[in-house]
């Protein structure tokens, strides 16, 4: 496998980039996205400024970003909607630019706006996309059952899309994107304004579709929603990727203390761990808090507590959330610009 | 003869129409369905359902095509004022020789009738079908984009090509259409009415033929083609609404003075004005494939 290089930053911004690939097994699947050096611009606004990501085959990657980071240009770029001013891409494999047809028949899309034909009935828009994705006709109708039931939609499938409600059109548009299988399915904010119900429905497709060995991207800047569900995070703003790897690796990099939750019957007892030349941090207000040079410490911990007494009642590694990641990166790119703003 | 021209036109149509389809479909894979033919089914389909639409362009083609007339025609073969039918009937006069011919034994009511029914209402033949599909051709592309729906498309496997095409042709099948039921009604209309007076059902005359065979279509899709060109381009479904009228009233003023004027001095003129048509069709929808872009149908102007 090709080396992948790591992700270009923004100029100004020097934060330590994850290889997505690093540590996988030579020979293993090429990936499915592979984005190099993109740039695109409409007019003076620049929207993907240098962005390279690579999406492992069979994974599910989520672009976080605030709105204007360049996500949906990313998901365009992507499937060949847009062309790039500059970088090469290439998509399960293949060229959007020579082989856009077939990369577009093997990926499936939910916009940001579900993109309906309101006139017609939801059983004609699943129709339509049948016969434009290559379903074959002997299939068609199986298919938009199948996924019409799968998405609680099935009941309403003759009414016309203009009746339907906003969590039924989302409902409709997943639907669409997987009547033909894709190997490749890019969501684009897909939970934004939706119900719970409906919001769930869209995790549990993403959760399927991992599980059967196809590649998930999803765009989106609500955080509690990717929690759980990235094998790769990718943290744009400005059009570039600031940076990606697995909420592991990341977490490592950022936090590279682990950070435990302790209680005991005696709370005061706790205090001891002060003592121990690993603890980086302490705190205790009800709980206590205690920071670790790295996560092998814990059971060292637990061991040395309960030799000194200490009857604990609670220990709980705690990892930092997707949103505390997030905001750590934007945070020290602000922090890096500013810094590069003063000595300019 | 009047077969031999309908035959002959009618040939021609359908090659033309054969050769359009193969050069503008030709990217579709063989053995699937017609992504373009799919896309302009959509299309139609919507339009069916959009009674807002339809149903205004329907009481246009039935007033000009059935109403005014039937109103007219039905007055001037019931004239009888002998001073009114004489001075109508001075109108035939001007007519080519040919055709004076078949009403010269008949009265002067007859002969005003006549006259209205083969040159009257002839630029109305071109003016409605064109009207219809100026007006679906106009909405089609920026429609798309205004919905949303244009992101969808952008992401299909459609080519930009199957695309276009989808939409040219739902833009021109609803103006065909028109020209097709608005000519059939208005040929029973006329034989109706003043059949009985000339003594046999003589209509559809073999200038008109001509017209609805040869002239008629290339006008339509020259209109289209523009119009889908402009609608690709604007921002706004209503600037394309303006746009197209500034495309299509040029487009009708000609067709009028053609169907009403030189299109009836000599058949050979009308048929080199009708081959001067189809080329400059041709070339129009040809090079029109290049205004639809996926960059179009997301809503990002340049589109290039």
């Amino acid at each position: 496998m090709q080396p992948v290089e790591s992700p270009s930053v923004s100029e100004n911004l020097v934060l330590p980039a994850v290889e997505p690939d690093a540590g996988k097994p030579a020979g293993a699947a090429p990936p499915a996205v592979e984005l190099r050096g993109i740039r695109r611009s409409f007019g003076k606004t620049v929207a993907l400024a240098d962005l390279s990501v690579t999406v492992p085959a069979g994974t599910v990657t989520v672009l976080l970003g605030p709105n204007g980071a360049g996500k949906t240009t990313a998901v365009r770029v992507i499937t060949g909607a847009l062309r790039p001013e500059r970088g090469t891409v290439r998509v399960l494999g293949l060229d959007p630019l020579a082989d856009g047809t077939e990369i577009r028949r093997r990926c499936g899309v939910v916009p940001a706006r579900p993109a309906l034909y309101e006139r017609l009935t939801g059983w004609d828009n699943l129709h339509y996309a049948a016969d434009l994705f290559d379903v074959p006709e002997a299939e068609t109708t199986d298919r938009i059952e199948e996924a019409s039931t799968r998405f609680g939609i099935r009941d309403a499938l003759m009414k016309k899309v203009g009746g339907y409600s906003t969590g039924m059109r989302a409902r409709l548009a997943l639907a669409r994107a997987v009547l033909h299988d894709p190997d490749l399915l890019l969501l684009d904010e897909p939970t934004a304004g939706l119900d719970p119900e409906s919001a769930r429905a869209v995790l549990n497709l993403i959760d399927e579709m991992a599980a059967n060995g196809r590649t998930v991207v999803m765009c989106t800047h609500l955080l509690l929603e990717a929690e759980g569900l990235a094998d790769q995070v990718v943290v744009m703003d400005r059009g570039a990727a600031l940076v990606h790897g697995t909420p592991e690796e990341l977490t490592d990099r950022f936090w590279p203390t682990t950070t435990v939750v302790l209680d005991a019957e005696n709370r005061d007892s706790l205090d001891q761990v002060r003592q121990f030349d690993y603890v980086q941090a302490y705190s205790r207000n009800g709980t206590a808090i205690v920071e670790l040079d790295a996560s092998a410490r814990v059971p060292e911990l637990v061991d040395a507590l309960v030799a000194r007494g200490v009857r604990l009642t609670r220990v709980e590694p705690r990892r930092p959330s997707l949103e505390e990641l997030y905001f750590e990166v934007r945070g020290r790119q602000e922090r890096e610009r500013s810094t590069s703003g003063d000595a300019s | 003869m009047i077969w031999a021209a309908v035959i002959t036109c009618a040939g021609a149509v359908a090659a033309i129409v054969f050769a359009i389809s193969t050069l503008l479909m030709g990217s579709s894979e063989p053995g699937k369905r017609s992504r373009a033919w799919t896309i302009a089914r959509t299309d139609l389909s919507q339009l069916r359902k959009s009674k807002d639409f339809w149903i205004p362009m329907g009481i246009l083609a039935a007033m000009f095509f059935v109403i005014l007339p039937t109103v007219l025609l039905f007055s001037l073969t019931h004239i009888h004022n002998i001073e009114i039918a004489r001075k109508l009937g001075q109108v035939v006069g001007t007519i080519p020789k040919e055709l004076r011919r078949t009403v010269a034994h008949a009265s002067p009511a007859t002969q005003a009738s006549y006259s209205a029914a083969v040159y009257l209402f002839a630029p109305i033949a071109i003016i409605i079908p064109l009207t219809v599909s100026a007006a679906v051709g106009a909405n089609t592309i920026i429609g798309e984009r205004e919905r949303g729906s244009g992101e969808f498309l952008a992401h299909s496997p459609a080519t930009e090509r199957e695309i276009y095409t989808g939409k040219l042709i739902a833009s021109l099948i609803p103006g065909y259409f028109t020209a097709l039921v608005g000519f059939t009604t208005y040929s029973l209309l006329v034989n109706l009415l003043v059949g009985p007076g000339v003594g046999h059902w003589f209509f559809p005359t073999p200038n008109w033929w001509i017209l609805m065979l040869w002239v008629v279509p290339p006008f339509i899709a020259l209109a289209v083609a523009l119009i889908l060109v402009i609608s690709a381009r604007v921002s706004s479904a209503a600037a394309a609404q303006q746009a197209s009228s500034l495309i299509t009233l040029p487009l009708i003023i000609l067709a009028y003075g053609i169907s009403s004027g030189s299109l009836f001095k000599t058949r050979l003129l009308a048929a080199v004005i009708g081959g001067a048509a189809w080329i400059i069709a041709i070339l129009v929808l040809t090079r029109a494939t290049r205004s639809v872009t996926r960059e179009r149908m997301l809503g990002l102007g340049s589109g290039g």
